[in-house]
């Protein structure tokens, strides 16, 4: 029996054999679906390990899962975009330290037809009331995202007990901000994105940029190392450079050249 | 429907060029799943043709469990090999979590009960057309099994097939256990669901043109071998 | 290799063989010599097959006993062997399909490749050696049957029926084959249908009816003058069920 375990190991091992991961110096971040949509790593991350010879894989899923993921231990680097939660994960002690990185903001987009009139508006949250009245179809992450807590911090903002509306008008896919964009120009319905994944995305449809500049659209990204203390296995040096040199003046110079159609995405605000 | 039209100009595109990143994503693909069926193979087969020849007390119930396997949902199998290969689950020591070798462990797991019980269901028809005569030569049912697992070869062509079809169209798991981490572990399947979440529509279903080419391939290539075999060996 | 009287007389002690409560074959006591070719007869459903499952150790008994006698008794599973009604053959050469029979007895080497050209050659296949087994026409799959239950030098050999699904010449060379086997010492215990046939075949006939044994007579005396008049009017044609 154990010889047959063994040999089933083995045999998946190789299956399994990729001949880059052995030597190299890897470590795994733990980011967000919209941080990856936007293309911003297949920009960042080269300039990294050409620099440092480092790779780093990273893992996109949705704020909420990255940081149950860097819980867990199962990365290294944790890169997200909602610092109440973030600050919850240092105090808690599953994060080293907090640093700032980049911003960019959110944006309110909608069918072009607009049925709850809110295009050009100023206010996000009276925008959201407008929605509410209209029991205009509203797309939600519903993800436990960072998009998805800014989203439900702006209905209770605005006032609207999201959670009692039930699904007629508003509609809750559980699934990363692309998706929740193809679902919303399927249903020419309104959603919040990321400006970045928002300028990225190739299926826009009918849907417009309808609200944006409000200040509460502010998204701050911050990095963080997931405590050695709590998982002694997480690779401390190679992710305390990575978050070093993100946080440089070089990294910094990075992300702002990062640029698509023209538009520069994130702003780089590190201290 | 302008995206269907595309989509095939995109497959096109994408095979002509021999794309090094589409070229890299589908080796994984086929190293990830040709690796979960060999391994599901020499589990399934053998357990598949021992439930159809002992008779033991259970025996039926775990015949009927064993085709419930065969829904297994593939979220549901990566769920469960994420928490168990996860740091903070019993086999994170291993560190396999994120790589293509956990990929292989989630299909290994998706696909073997379709082995096992469609070989059990081959192997318990061929036991009532040779029990008798097997039994009056001197086998028992262990001995029974190579020879009827032989006998059966080209019925577990296709039991194979179903196997490995199950496991390059599946996403779920190798999603969850892999992270489609570019250049890593990133196969059609979660390409597709990736370039989808980015609006790349005609891409995506490029690529699913790709996949399903690749599958079109391979099944032709086993029937080839099938009607020679069939047309020398009766 | 083969011995008379190693594992004969087979002893049948009051065996009865019943299914979900229907008695089947129904106390049933008789014994079988060496020697003599046995031809079981009898109606459809008279138990004829089950009998002979039951003494070459297919079924067991639900009451009663089989019993194997002679020195080698032990061994009497690895000294019979049987022919069924359809030949069974791997999905492998003709060759092959009499090496895998003798490979499972534990034959090797020179001795199994001879015992494999020799059943071949008697019963008239060796160029059809490397046909696959299944392509061949029924009458050659019965004689590949009976080559490899020859291969094997059984001291029993066991048929059920094993000329109804053929053609008349293709009875008449299996016929012919289950001669030779029993001229090399083999007892048979066969069963048929087909009362011309076992005319020519039998030395002794035992006759059943209802799962029991009614009647057991040497050839001449069963065909010419039966005992009962249960055999008498199966003989007639005029027994129906």
């Amino acid at each position: 029996m154990k010889t047959i375990l063994r040999t089933l190991a083995v045999l998946a091992l190789f299956a399994g054999a990729n001949p880059a991961t052995a030597a190299d110096r890897t470590i795994r971040l733990a980011s967000t679906t919209s941080t990856e949509n936007s293309g911003l790593f297949s920009h960042l991350l080269p300039a990294f390990e050409a620099r440092t010879g480092i790779r780093i894989h990273v893992i996109a899923v949705g704020t909420g899962q990255a940081i149950r993921l860097a819980k867990r231990g199962d990365a290294d680097v944790l890169l997200v975009h909602h610092k109440p939660s973030e600050e919850r994960f240092v105090r808690e002690g599953f994060g080293v330290r907090r640093h700032d990185v980049m911003y960019n903001d959110f944006v309110l987009i909608g069918p072009a037809g607009d049925p709850a009139g809110i295009r050009g508006g100023k206010d996000v949250t009276a925008a959201f009331r407008k929605i509410a009245n209209a029991k205009a179809t509203f797309v939600s992450r519903g993800d436990d995202s960072g998009t998805h807590k800014k989203e439900r911090g702006l209905w209770r903002a605005a006032q609207v007990d999201i959670k009692a509306v039930g699904s007629r008008w508003y509609r809750e896919t559980g699934s990363g901000m692309g998706a929740a964009l193809n679902t919303a120009s399927g249903l020419s319905a309104y959603v919040l994105s990321d400006r970045a994944t928002w300028i990225a995305f190739r299926n826009k449809g009918a849907l417009d940029l309808l609200v944006e500049g409000d200040k509460r659209l502010f998204n701050q990204y911050g990095v963080i190392l997931v405590n050695p203390r709590k998982h002694p296995h997480v690779k401390a040096k190679d992710g305390n450079a990575f978050i070093a040199w993100l946080t440089s003046a070089d990294g910094q110079k990075t992300i702002a050249a990062f640029k698509v159609k023209g538009l520069q995405l994130f702003f780089p605000n590190a201290k | 429907m302008t995206v269907v039209a595309n989509a095939f100009g995109e497959a096109l595109r994408l095979l002509i060029s021999f794309d090094a990143e589409l070229m890299s994503i589908v080796a994984l693909s086929l190293q990830v799943s040709l690796g979960a069926l060999l391994i599901a193979a020499v589990i399934g087969l053998p357990f598949g043709a021992a439930l159809a020849l002992y008779e033991f007390p259970g025996r039926r119930s775990i015949t009927v469990f064993l085709n419930a396997l065969m829904g297994l949902p593939p979220v549901v199998v990566g769920l469960f090999v994420y928490l168990a290969l996860s740091r903070a689950g019993p086999f994170g020591f291993l560190e396999l979590l994120f790589t293509p070798t956990a990929m292989v462990i989630a299909q290994t797991i998706l696909i073997t009960p379709i082995i096992a019980a469609l070989t059990r269901q081959l192997v318990e028809d061929l036991w009532r057309e040779y029990g008798e005569q097997l039994r009056s030569l001197g086998s028992g049912a262990g001995r029974a099994i190579p020879t009827l697992l032989w006998d059966a070869r080209y019925a577990l062509v296709t039991v194979l097939l179903a196997g490995l079809g199950r496991a390059m169209a599946e996403v779920g798991a190798v999603m969850i256990v892999g992270g489609n981490i570019a250049g890593f572990t990133r196969v059609m399947t979660t390409s597709i669901a990736l370039e989808t979440s980015k609006g790349n529509l005609s891409l995506a279903l490029g690529l699913g043109i790709v996949l399903m080419l690749l599958a079109l391939i391979v099944n032709a290539a086993a029937h080839l071998v099938r009607e020679t075999a069939t047309r020398q060996l009766g | 290799m083969s011995t008379l009287n190693s594992i004969l007389p087979l002893r049948l002690e009051h065996v009865s063989y019943a299914v979900r409560g229907r008695t089947l074959i129904d106390a049933i006591g008789t014994t079988f010599q060496a020697g003599a070719r046995t031809i079981i007869l009898g109606p459809n459903g008279a138990g004829k097959s089950l009998l002979l499952r039951l003494c070459h150790g297919l079924l067991t008994p639900t009451d009663g006993r089989v019993v194997w006698g002679g020195p080698f008794a032990k061994e009497a599973r690895k000294r019979q062997a049987m022919v069924f009604q359809r030949p069974v053959m791997l999905r492998r050469t003709a060759a092959a399909n009499i090496d895998y029979a003798l490979a499972l007895r534990g034959f090797s080497g020179n001795d199994r490749k001879t015992r494999l050209s020799e059943a071949l050659r008697n019963t008239g296949l060796s160029e059809l050696a490397n046909q696959p087994a299944r392509v061949l026409s029924g009458g050659e799959q019965q004689r590949l049957a009976l080559a490899r239950a020859w291969s094997l030098e059984p001291e029993v050999l066991f048929l059920d029926e094993p000329t109804a699904n053929l053609d008349p010449a293709a009875s008449r060379a299996v016929e012919r084959i289950i001669g030779a086997i029993h001229a090399s010492g083999t007892k048979i215990i066969m069963t048929t249908h087909d009362l011309g046939q076992a005319r020519r075949l039998a030395d002794e006939v035992l006759f059943l009816h209802g799962g029991r044994l009614v009647e057991r007579s040497p050839a001449e005396t069963f065909f010419e003058k039966p005992r009962t008049d249960t055999a008498d009017a199966f003989m007639r044609g005029e027994l129906y069920w």
